[in-house]
């Protein structure tokens, strides 16, 4: 390792790769759509090579769409509808960050009570952890349409399935991250709370509980991308009629590419926000106690 | 601590405690409710016993008797709370759905798991591995690639499941590109961050012995990484179960546990819905199981095993 970089170093990568990507994106466009668009044209217009390509980034129903056609989509799909109308996708992924963020605090507390129990009761911790590890094996993803249209059988529809199969999902990762951080502690410390004739409440609050932030922070940014994941997932059976992932389908079934797209890029917004405040989270406590977790 | 064999005579007493309600339970009569209550007590009471003991056979003990308490829990609310068959068919129904469509469950697991897990899971794994020994190798790469790579793994790669199916059809090769797209980045994040994972000390051990770049890769820095590309590992196979079955829902030919699954639902024959789940749960299940007896085999000198092994 060098020593200290210029500021234009360390931050020149990142735009150029962006540009790379983003040469890549519309020559794979032109390859892609190329057929189509040939297919598509005036016969007695030009067909030298830029006149194919400009064709093929302007499609209506492209195979890949350029970039540019995505951002224009996604910019219409914001501001061209009111915020009432179905069609604005800002509604939509307002319903899935909803089903998202209110299934993340279930899953939150869930996990850390199942941690808090695990690492306090050897019973539990015996017979449970293999369990919390097995359960995350059945691919609850991959039931969760199911799983929605069963209890809409029930009558129980809208948000509470959904936010049952995020809290499903994102219960894990924190408890294997709690379990951990809880346990992080070293003998010594834990000899220094048993010195001051510390109970267990206060050795948990004073020194467990600490200690556990450093865990904390990396388990929720992955519990975040499964939330959001699991949420649109749970939006993919037939008959849904709100969320992202609902307009994923609908796309998917009209053969809409660009609603298609612009969905999965509103996802994938929808996901970096939900990092940025835990980021941002992070940062308050790290803040709070002075500079370190 | 020394103990006679009270724990198992009581664990076996749980046992026959839980076959005997069984029978018993169709309303809500005392009796049975009373049974069903002993019998939960002595499960619990033989757990903690178990969970006492230090050897083998105790470790596996406790968790297989709160497994059995799960599934006959299951078994005895769906009768006595008189469940219906949509919402949840009882642990019985499914294994009986499981003895008959046998052939049924094959044919899928073929389709799902041997064709699209197993290729889109090898092509993943093994494109985030050379991706990130190659960003190793240029630090423009790494600064350019390493926030776009932690970006991605935040997406959520599934929606683009109905693209995959657009592109390359209703195969299963569809399904194993949806598996090499979300299988590709876990690995390259945490090979990045294994690579990274060797001391001080052991690399200028490596420079005194004037070993150049792929020397000290190969004997220090891969092995040194090999924990968490294992952790890699295992979380991609479940991930790639995953992308496969759903991907499935986006159109597929008559045969795949995605298929099977939606079209089953639809039907309301849920017992084989369940009996798919289930194959894809044990399919999971041994897959994880699989590569950590792996891992243990090659990362035996790491700490967390030591622990483990109470040496």
């Amino acid at each position: 390792m060098s020593a200290s970089k210029s500021l234009l170093a360390r931050i020149l990568p990142i735009p150029t790769i962006l540009f790379v990507l983003l040469i890549v994106w519309y020559a794979a466009a032109v390859w892609l759509n190329a057929p189509q668009a040939r297919a598509l044209m005036d016969p007695d217009a030009p067909s030298g090579f830029w006149a194919v390509a400009h064709a093929s980034w302007t499609m209506d129903r492209p195979v890949l769409p350029a970039p540019d056609q995505i951002v224009t989509a996604l910019f219409d799909s914001v501001f061209g509808y009111p915020l009432s109308s179905p069609r604005n996708l800002l509604l939509q992924a307002g319903y899935t960050a909803e089903a998202a963020g209110i299934g993340l605090l279930f899953g939150l507390v869930f996990g850390i009570a199942l941690a808090i129990g695990i690492i306090h009761i050897r019973t539990m911790d015996r017979s449970v952890m293999p369990w919390v590890i097995a359960s995350q094996t059945i691919p609850i993803l991959a039931i969760a349409p199911m799983l929605v249209v069963a209890l809409g059988v029930l009558g129980i529809t809208g948000l509470t399935p959904k936010a049952a199969i995020v809290a499903y999902l994102t219960f894990f990762p924190v408890t294997v991250g709690m379990v951990k951080g809880f346990r992080t502690p070293d003998p010594l410390q834990l000899d220094l709370m048993r010195t001051y004739s510390a109970g267990r409440a206060t050795v948990f609050g004073k020194l467990r509980w600490p200690a556990a932030m450093a865990f904390l922070f990396p388990s929720l940014k992955v519990a975040v991308a499964l939330a959001v994941t699991g949420a649109i997932v749970a939006e993919m059976p037939t008959g849904a009629q709100v969320g992202l992932g609902a307009r994923l389908l609908a796309g998917s079934y009209y053969g809409q590419t660009m609603m298609m797209w612009s969905a999965l890029v509103m996802a994938s917004l929808l996901a970096v926000f939900g990092l940025v405040l835990v980021s941002l989270a992070e940062r308050g406590v790290i803040a709070l106690r002075g500079g370190r977790l | 601590m020394k103990r006679g064999g009270s724990h198992w005579i009581i664990g076996v007493a749980a046992l026959l405690f839980c076959t005997l309600s069984r029978t018993h339970v169709s309303s809500f009569h005392a009796t049975p409710w009373i049974t069903a209550g002993i019998a939960v007590v002595l499960m619990l009471t033989a757990m903690a016993l178990f969970a006492r003991g230090d050897s083998r056979a105790d470790r596996l003990a406790s968790p297989l008797l709160f497994g059995l308490l799960l599934l006959w829990l299951w078994e005895m609310l769906v009768f006595a709370l008189q469940i219906p068959f949509v919402i949840l068919p009882p642990p019985s129904a499914i294994a009986l759905a499981i003895w008959n469509h046998l052939a049924i469950l094959r044919i899928d697991f073929e389709q799902t798991y041997l064709h699209a897990v197993v290729a889109g899971y090898a092509i993943g794994c093994g494109a985030g591995f050379l991706l990130a020994l190659a960003i190793d190798r240029s630090p423009f790469l790494q600064r350019g690639l390493t926030p776009l790579g932690n970006l991605i793994s935040a997406m959520p790669i599934i929606g683009i499941a109905p693209i995959m199916v657009m592109w390359f059809g209703f195969g299963w090769q569809s399904k194993a590109a949806v598996v090499v797209l979300m299988t590709v980045f876990p690995m390259l994040v945490n090979t990045r961050a294994g690579l990274a994972e060797y001391g001080a000390m052991e690399r200028d051990l490596m420079r005194t012995y004037a070993a150049g770049y792929w020397q000290t890769l190969w004997r220090l820095r891969l092995p040194a990484a090999m924990p968490l590309i294992f952790n890699a590992l295992k979380l991609n196979s479940t991930l790639a179960l995953i992308g496969a079955v759903v991907a499935e829902f986006f159109g597929t030919p008559t045969r795949g546990m995605g298929f099977r699954i939606s079209t089953e639902a639809a039907r309301m024959n849920l017992d084989v819905v369940w009996a798919t789940i289930a194959v894809a749960a044990l399919a999971g299940s041994v897959s994880f199981a699989l590569i950590a007896m792996i891992e243990r085999a090659v990362t035996f000198w790491h700490p967390s095993l030591r622990d483990a092994e109470g040496r």
